[in-house]
């Protein structure tokens, strides 16, 4: 092969390295976000609250979610394809679940009578629905991909014993769990 | 392992052309070639076009609104005839001024000279110069034009909807932005500005994590960090700067749709609208301006740091002289782009910003004249006798180096909380920016444009065309934006729409005639340049050697057309830094060759 895969040989796979600054970016939103946060709730008005139950399953939907990605890629790497394959249909769906959880989860912040949207809403409550909304548009994503995946190793046409796509996905995954525990810890410590 | 394998696929559709490359083997159709090209050069073309016809539009709004402010109380009924009611009565109407100052302004700065820019030069140097086949995501780098053409698509169609356009500045501040009520170009206009602008984003993104990840991860062999060319180098901080500062506006922008659609209030308080009183409460019109800013000023750096690199380059190069100061160059560019994040506040010293929090800005913001002096000092001693060849392109950057020395200067009485106080908002302000960024920018651009023009087609433009675009674009800019620092100074603010009814500025009268001649003339010239640029790409006198300006650099080591994959053979090697010109009695010595035995170090 040509000197050039030589040299990349040493180094960390392009595609993956794009990944890690993709996400320095995401870093950067939400950083930008929860010092907004931060300054808001320092200023006067500021309105407390206390987040319902449902983000506490929410939290353990994800982390779980974290274990099932891991158990798929290790599958992959060792060949396994049908546990591959059901691992990533349950970690897509345990996605799907915390998505929904999400929604529920700020449904009941409103019903508790901390109106995040329209007249006479709170910044204060309108934070959680922007900041926890941008994230899970972000598991959304995830949930995509692995879609992506799915179908790819139902098809016929590629039988690719490739593993930087699923490596890749699986990084995104944990980012995106460890994004909301922070999230999370973030929301209900400085309330 | 699996990293050697993938690459293999990577790199698969590539060999297949080399081996086959003769008999032409691999199947192009006109789709895969011109427009859903993954091939990096064509997307770089793709880039400079659409920026280009960017730049025209962007540039034809300034025209007309110059005509409203050289002469407010004339009329001009062919206006009528072509915009309707927005200029009824031949009199560009008061809407109509800000939608084209708003427009104008997001067009220049976005789409013309962050797109527009990187995306031509990063797109096309970075495999040429770092020696790689194509970018490390060539699907990425295609979905990242096909991004900004969506977002150039929303944001032109925003021109023809009834109410107009976003039109409440380029920085688009709530509350007036926020609000559809409080202004025509705050209705449906504004949405598609912020639409096309979060596709915008989304295209720098990918843009620019391909830029990193292929200077830092496809480097050919005996290309280290230290041999690169400065273009790359600029690039590179180019790309960091707006990958980290992107998505913070990215948030500031979700913000904004919230209070626009959901009815939030972050940006909102205690407002009257028309006798209205508003029920938003609690909001802070000022968190979007940090957000804004945060990004903001990174922004003019990643305008400006590219144009840089360019420069540096064009100017070694006719020059005949290595770059002087290579590592500090690249040092000033560093503490550039890790300054350009911690100034953001000087844009702000009026809001009611803690006086002690201004001092500490006012100190950064004036530390970043010490690298940019660092550059400009360096630019200056490559040029001391050296065996100047003045090629249009050489020229352009020589004019650059006039400008950003010139609009350099101006910041720093900007920077300076308390004189600010008095600037701020006013034409002094204009002055600064256009002369250091926008001008500035785009003759660097020139310079690259003229300069790696050969490259893009094998064919170079008109160099007399180029002469005359030179000198009338260098003496109208100057025409155009000194005289602005005096009404600055005097106190004239911008963003208005009529100054004839001040007693003060009445003085100005006739001044602001020159100006807007000057401007206009200034456009023609720049057609002129339009007119070369796509003549020549067809008619154009042809490119007979690989390496017509004898620069040491890799790119002009790649055949004169080079196909997709760049070279027919193995990537070449390289042994040296980039600038090795008058070396030993040589003129020149590229990259590819060797050290010699008895050669001297540098
Ligand atoms: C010596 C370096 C510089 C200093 C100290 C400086 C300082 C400043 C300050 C304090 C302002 C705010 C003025 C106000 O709104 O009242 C300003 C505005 C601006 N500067 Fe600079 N600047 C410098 C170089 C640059 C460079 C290199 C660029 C671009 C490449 C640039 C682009 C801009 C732009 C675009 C604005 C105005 C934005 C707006 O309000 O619409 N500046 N500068
Ligand atoms: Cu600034």
């Amino acid at each position: 092969m040509s000197e050039l895969s030589k040299v990349q040989q040493k180094k960390i796979h392009p595609h993956k390295f794009t990944l890690w600054v993709a996400l320095g970016s995401i870093i950067m939103m939400f950083a930008g976000l929860t010092s907004a946060y931060i300054v808001k709730r320092n200023q006067d008005g500021w309105q407390g609250f206390e987040l319902p139950r449902l983000f506490w399953y929410s939290t353990f939907v994800i982390l779980l979610s974290s274990v099932t990605v891991q158990m798929a890629l290790r599958s992959f790497q060792e060949r396994e394809m049908s546990r591959y394959r059901l691992m990533i249909t349950i970690t897509a769906g345990l996605g799907l679940l915390f998505i929904t959880l999400q929604i529920l989860g700020f449904m009941a912040f409103e019903a508790a009578g901390m109106k995040m949207i329209g007249r006479g809403s709170s910044p204060s409550y309108s934070f959680i629905l922007a900041i926890g909304g941008l994230h899970a548009a972000h598991v959304l994503g995830g949930v995509i991909a692995l879609l992506v995946m799915f179908i790819k190793a139902f098809s016929k046409r590629s039988r690719s014993y490739n593993s930087v796509p699923i490596e890749i996905v699986t990084t995104y995954w944990h980012f995106v769990d460890v994004l909301w525990i922070y999230l999370f810890i973030f929301f209900s410590w400085l309330n | 392992m699996s990293n050697e394998a993938t690459v293999h696929v990577e790199q698969g559709a590539v060999h297949e052309v080399l081996e086959h490359h003769d008999e032409h083997h691999h199947h192009e159709t006109f789709i895969t070639k011109y427009v859903f090209s993954q091939d990096h050069k064509m997307i770089a073309k793709q880039f400079l076009i659409t920026g280009t016809i960017w730049a025209i539009i962007g540039g034809l709004m300034s025209v007309l609104f110059r005509i409203q402010l050289g002469y407010p109380d004339a009329t001009f009924p062919f206006l009528e005839d072509i915009f309707g009611h927005w200029a009824k009565g031949g009199k560009i109407q008061p809407e109509f001024y800000y939608a084209l100052v708003t427009m104008h302004g997001t067009i220049l700065v976005f789409f013309v000279l962050t797109a527009g820019l990187s995306g031509t030069f990063a797109n096309l140097l970075i495999p040429l110069q770092v020696g790689a086949r194509d970018m490390a995501s060539p699907m990425l780098n295609m979905l990242s034009y096909w991004f900004f053409f969506l977002a150039s698509i929303v944001m032109f169609s925003s021109l023809f909807v009834e109410t107009g356009p976003a039109a409440g500045g380029w920085t688009v501040y709530p509350p007036l932005s926020a609000l559809g009520d409080a202004s025509q170009g705050s209705k449906i206009g504004m949405d598609l500005w912020l639409v096309s602008m979060a596709l915008f984003v989304v295209s720098s993104l990918l843009g620019g994590l391909n830029y990193i990840s292929t200077i830092l991860n496809m480097r050919t062999k005996g290309m280290t960090m230290t041999r690169l060319p400065l273009t790359i180098w600029a690039i590179f901080f180019t790309a960091i700067l707006g990958v980290l500062s992107f998505p913070v506006l990215f948030s500031g922008f979700i913000l904004l749709l919230f209070d626009r659609h959901l009815g939030t209030s972050f940006y909102l308080s205690e407002i009257v609208i028309n006798g209205k009183i508003l029920p938003n409460e609690g909001g802070s019109a000022i968190l979007y301006q940090h957000l804004f800013w945060f990004l903001g000023h990174p922004e003019v750096y990643i305008i400006i740091l590219p144009t840089m690199g360019l420069v540096s380059e064009v100017m070694s190069v006719n020059a005949r002289k290595p770059i002087f100061g290579y590592m500090a160059m690249v040092g000033s560019l560093f503490a550039i782009a890790v300054l350009a994040f911690l100034v953001w506040a000087h844009h702000m010293f009026v809001t009611g910003l803690n006086p002690f929090l201004g001092s500490i800005f006012v100190l950064l913001t004036l530390l970043i004249a010490v690298p940019s002096a660092i550059k400009v000092f360096n630019w200056l001693t490559t040029l001391w006798r050296g065996n100047i060849r003045f090629t249009p392109a050489m020229l352009f950057a020589i004019g650059f180096v006039s400008m950003f020395i010139s609009g350099g200067l101006t910041g720093i009485f900007l920077g300076n909380s308390t004189l600010d106080l008095h600037l701020h908002d006013t034409y002094f302000v204009i002055a600064h920016f256009h002369i250091v960024m926008g001008i500035s920018a785009f003759l660097g651009m020139f310079a690259g444009v003229y300069h790696w023009f050969p490259k893009m087609y094998g064919r170079y433009l008109n160099s007399t065309l180029g002469y005359i675009h030179f000198w009338v674009t260098l003496v109208c800019a100057y025409v155009i934006f000194w005289p602005m620092h005096y009404e600055g100074f005097a106190g004239m603010p911008r963003r208005y729409y009529d100054y004839s009814s001040w007693e003060s500025f009445k003085n100005f009268v006739e001044l602001n005639k020159v100006i807007s001649f000057a401007a206009m003339l200034s456009f023609g010239a720049q057609l002129m340049f339009v007119f070369n640029f796509f003549y020549s790409i067809f008619h154009g006198r042809k490119v007979t050697t690989k390496n017509p300006w004898h620069s040491a650099t890799l790119e002009w080591t790649t055949p004169i057309n080079p196909g997709h994959g760049n070279w027919p053979g193995e990537i070449p090697e390289v042994h040296r830094w980039a600038y090795d010109y008058g070396k030993d009695g040589k003129d020149y010595i590229d990259q590819t060759t060797p050290v010699g035995k008895d050669e001297s170090g540098h």
